[in-house]
């Protein structure tokens, strides 16, 4: 039925001229701008009013913070951090003597030394064209900034070696909570201007995604900096290797998941390799169905299972001895629309982690209702089902006519077969161009 | 547990009473009366606790216990003496352990502890919280200590490995420095956090603890989910390769098979840890383009027309374009690409000869062949590990590379090879799934022709080399004549 609409002209949809702008929102532009704001001004002012002082320190704190932050490590979730800069950073504005040696820089000195620092670790990056998330980068910096201007009017209250010395740990402990949760906040903003989801959603998704590396650094600049005021500097050296294990633990981490996600992504082809389903399904049923999750306001977790699912959907169809036509799912009996997905669903198990991804595939036939006593299939597998019949019956054409002839037919069928908000949030993501997605 | 050996026990009992020895020694004669003891219980519970969440890597078998920051912090306050004190906590540990491994682990630490504190005090290095005076200089022995201290316990492991006879003495070559030389690191690396401990042990105290302790958990806790994650990849990855399989019954677990014989091979070459993982992922995924050749041309009985061929000749090509995005696979890609070159230049899809072959293509081709000939295949039963050497051997040089057939009959007399063991194909499970696929109705194909093999006798002369076990025919015909 969908062929009648065929012979209007092609016109593009946003899709693919909508990917070249990103930012939406206004988080990001602020939080870069009053980035860019507080470096350019602290390094006009210490630089042509007060100096810097203690040329030594300054440089070693410098030279640790572009260290760390060429070392920058991008965790799942397309989170760029730099755990060795954004503790020597925070530890230079916790210091408060080195060694019993009193330490003179202001607030806005430590500003201006971590934006030159971090300007020279991201200059090796952005020379072989590997630019950072400029949002990320700007509230690595920012928060740097609001715990220099924070800390050092307030550490002045208290006296060292007097009997609340706890006092100052407790401060700077405080300090750290508060400047991680703020700047959770700011990322969540981003990340929902970005992916057009829930902030409140984002905010929970942030705060879990950003706890461990955030307690660990956090823990590591307090130790830093109560170092070296026992110590003296000596402790910038001793103290990177432990923090670098962590590093490289969380680069493991991030890499493995990376790896992951791109098996999935590669291994999903093999259906469209075996000519069962037409080339580029499983990408773009995948692409829509993370689109409309996110206007569902999915978690992060429950996101990243939807993608395995919905690239993974077709996956059973390697157990048929020949294709069945086209791979068009939707207009296969609802016998063998639920035998393919039992059959995936097996597959899926097989693997021993991803039983909630099978669970997705096995339940995606369903009409939204339910089928028997079960009751209604989860949330992934109604937005699969939906997300899969579009793509069955649209294709890779962009030719807006067939599309709104398509979503019309789904609408008819919102009584029993699908799930009328699924695809209302799939009309509301068909309809505004493509989120710019980070590779994740 | 399994009865240790006599020679383990042996090793144990000395170990620990060396450790007994040092400690009766050091209370007896040693400067104990120095020791401040509230700090001795502290660096001991800090010891349990840090030992009791003791990181398991890759292999399981070796930990990363971050217990050893506390050794060394224990070094610098106590002195060798407390150090070696502190070690018998390690007995203490809230794990499910037997004795004979507690006694070890106490005795270990212990031995490890005496031997860096004495060497943290020669290099100049003096008992208690050092003052700020000490610094940078105090650096240098306690380095010194921390190298002691790791040489020590990696000593002691050793030698335990070695009288359980889980320990081969290998030629330098053929043991895996890089993991080694991580694991070292990363120990050095929370030793080095010893030092930290003893500088603010004065000015915070038991806070010295929760700080030091933080950034370890969390530490740990990413390793874990490395861990886990690298286990899930490994998991998804092998399922969907049989997943690929489960059109043809008769090659179901032949992915597996050759990517357990692939890195055999690559083993026994001495490949590094990471190109053996390479190399068994080739092994996996090397038959994946099979996908896109028609059923019916895989199965089908007698000679293939041209076109035919053209066409199972695609797959590896067509498995290339699966996965060459997965940046991991690296060197794998070439040799999937590649499996199917023989070495005299008549192979697909390019023609390649001899060196000109990547060495990961080479290597599959083998381990490929040499699992078809000991499978059972519809046509034929399997073929003992002895014939199919001994089919190898005969085309290495011409087929093969003669150093990845002699490396693959090396890993197999050594390790042993299991023929896979084939159920009747009509078991529960097909019949079931036949019947719950509709498209798939005709159920098990015990009739039906080889899955990916054209009988030599059926070959064109020119196209030798379609299946990977084209070779076979002939020998069987030679056997029947």
């Amino acid at each position: 039925m969908t062929n009648s609409t065929s012979t209007a002209l092609p016109r593009r949809t946003g899709g693919a001229h909508g990917r070249q702008w990103r930012a939406v929102g206004w988080t990001r532009p602020l939080l870069i701008g009053a980035a860019l704001a507080a470096a350019a001004g602290s390094l006009l002012w210490t630089a042509a009013v007060s100096g810097f002082e203690q040329p030594r320190i300054t440089l070693a704190f410098g030279v640790l913070v572009a260290v760390g932050e060429f070392a920058r490590i991008t965790l799942p979730g397309g989170r760029e951090v730099a755990p060795v800069a954004a503790a020597s950073a925070m530890s230079y504005a916790f210091l408060f003597t080195i060694a019993g040696e009193p330490v003179l820089h202001s607030g806005l000195q430590v500003v201006a030394v971590v934006a030159v620092g971090m300007a020279l670790g991201e200059l090796p990056h952005i020379m072989v064209g590997r630019p950072p998330q400029w949002g990320d980068l700007a509230r690595r910096m920012l928060s740097v900034a609001v715990i220099a201007l924070l800390f050092k009017p307030l550490v002045a209250l208290v006296d060292l070696d007097g009997p609340l010395w706890w006092m100052a740990l407790v401060l700077m402990a405080v300090i750290v909570v508060v400047v991680w949760a703020a700047d959770s906040v700011a990322a969540a903003a981003i990340r929902a201007d970005r992916l057009r989801t829930r902030f409140v959603v984002t905010v929970r998704d942030e705060m879990r995604a950003q706890v461990a590396i955030g307690m660990a650094v956090g823990a590591s600049a307090i130790l830093m900096a109560l170092s070296v005021h026992v110590m003296g500097l000596t402790t910038l050296l001793v103290f990177i290797a432990p923090l670098l294990v962590t590093e490289v633990a969380f680069r493991r981490y991030a890499q493995i998941r990376r790896t992951y996600l791109q098996t999935v992504r590669a291994l999903s082809r093999v259906t469209e390799v075996g000519g069962y389903v037409e080339p580029g399904h499983s990408r773009r049923v995948s692409r829509l169905a993370q689109g409309i999750g996110c206007a569902l306001g999915m978690s992060e977790s429950e996101l990243l299972e939807l993608e395995y699912a919905a690239l993974m959907h077709d996956i059973g169809q390697l157990s048929l001895r020949d294709p069945i036509p086209s791979g068009a799912t939707v207009l296969a009996s609802p016998r063998e629309q639920s035998s393919i997905a039992e059959l995936g669903s097996a597959i899926i198990r097989e693997t021993g982690v991803l039983d909630g991804v099978a669970e997705l595939v096995r339940r995606q036939w369903e009409p939204y209702t339910g089928d028997g006593d079960a009751g209604p299939p989860p949330l992934g597998s109604r937005i699969i089902k939906v997300a899969n019949a579009f793509d069955d019956l649209v294709g890779d054409s962009t030719d807006r006519d067939r599309v709104e002839a398509v979503l019309q037919r789904l609408r008819m069928d919102t009584g029993h077969e699908y799930d009328p908000m699924v695809v209302e949030a799939l009309a509301t993501v068909l309809q505004r161009p493509h989120p710019s997605r980070r590779d994740d | 547990m399994r009865a240790l050996p006599v020679a383990a026990r042996l090793y144990v009992g000395l170990v620990a009473l060396g450790a007994a020895t040092v400690i009766l020694l050091g209370v007896l004669l040693g400067p104990i009366a120095e020791v401040d003891l509230d700090t001795l219980l502290l660096l001991a519970i800090l010891f349990v606790i840090a030992e009791s969440i003791a990181t398991m890597v890759d292999s399981g078998k070796t930990g990363i216990s971050p217990a050893s920051a506390a050794s060394l912090a224990a070094v610098v306050l106590v002195g060798p003496v407390g150090a070696a004190v502190v070690g018998i906590a390690s007995g203490l540990v809230i794990r499910r352990q037997d004795l004979v491994k507690r006694l070890f682990n106490g005795a270990q630490f212990v031995v490890a502890g005496y031997a860096s504190g004495t060497v943290f005090q020669l290099f100049g290095g003096r008992m208690g919280v050092p003052d700020p005076g000490a610094f940078p200089w105090i650096i240098l022995p306690f380095t010194g200590a921390v190298l002691t201290f790791s040489l020590c316990n990696t000593l002691l492991m050793t030698g335990l490995m070695w009288s359980l006879g889980e320990l081969r003495l290998r030629r330098p070559r053929h043991v895996r420095w890089r993991p080694l030389a991580t694991l070292e690191l990363s120990s050095i690396g929370y030793a080095m956090l010893g030092l930290f401990i003893a500088a603010i042990w004065d000015a915070v105290g038991p806070f010295a603890v929760l700080l030091v302790l933080l950034p370890l958990f969390i530490a740990r806790w990413a390793f874990d989910q490395y861990v886990f994650q690298q286990r899930a990849h490994d998991a998804t990855l092998a399922a969907l390769c049989q997943a690929v399989e489960t059109k043809d019954y008769y090659t179901r677990g032949h992915c597996m098979r050759v990517a357990k014989a692939a890195a055999m091979i690559a083993e026994e070459l001495g490949m590094s840890a990471e190109r053996v993982q390479t190399m068994r992922y080739a092994g996996m995924l090397h038959d994946i383009g099979k996908l896109g050749v028609p059923t019916k041309i895989l199965q089908k009985a007698g000679k293939l027309t041209e076109e035919e061929f053209a066409a199972i000749q695609l797959h590896p090509m067509r498995g290339y374009e699966i996965v060459r995005e997965i940046d991991f696979l690296d060197e794998a890609l070439v040799g999937i690409l590649h499996h199917h070159e023989r070495m005299d230049g008549g192979g697909y899809p390019m023609g390649l000869a001899g060196e000109d072959i990547p060495e990961a293509a080479r290597l599959v081709s083998v381990a490929d062949v040499f699992d078809c000939l000991t499978s059972t295949r519809s046509y034929r039963t399997a073929w003992s590990a002895e014939d199919a050497i001994a089919e190898l051997r005969r085309c290495a040089g011409t087929q093969f590379d003669p150093r990845m057939v002699e490396a693959l009959v090396r890993a197999v007399e050594r390790e042993g090879w299991e023929v896979p063991d084939l159920v009747e194909p009509l078991s529960e499970e097909c019949e079931a799934r036949a019947a719950r696929t509709p498209q798939n109705g005709t159920g098990a194909r015990t009739g039906e022709a080889p899955a990916d093999v054209v009988p030599a006798g059926a070959e064109p002369a020119a196209q030798n080399g379609a299946g990977a076990d084209v070779t076979v025919g002939a020998v069987e015909e030679a056997a029947g004549s």
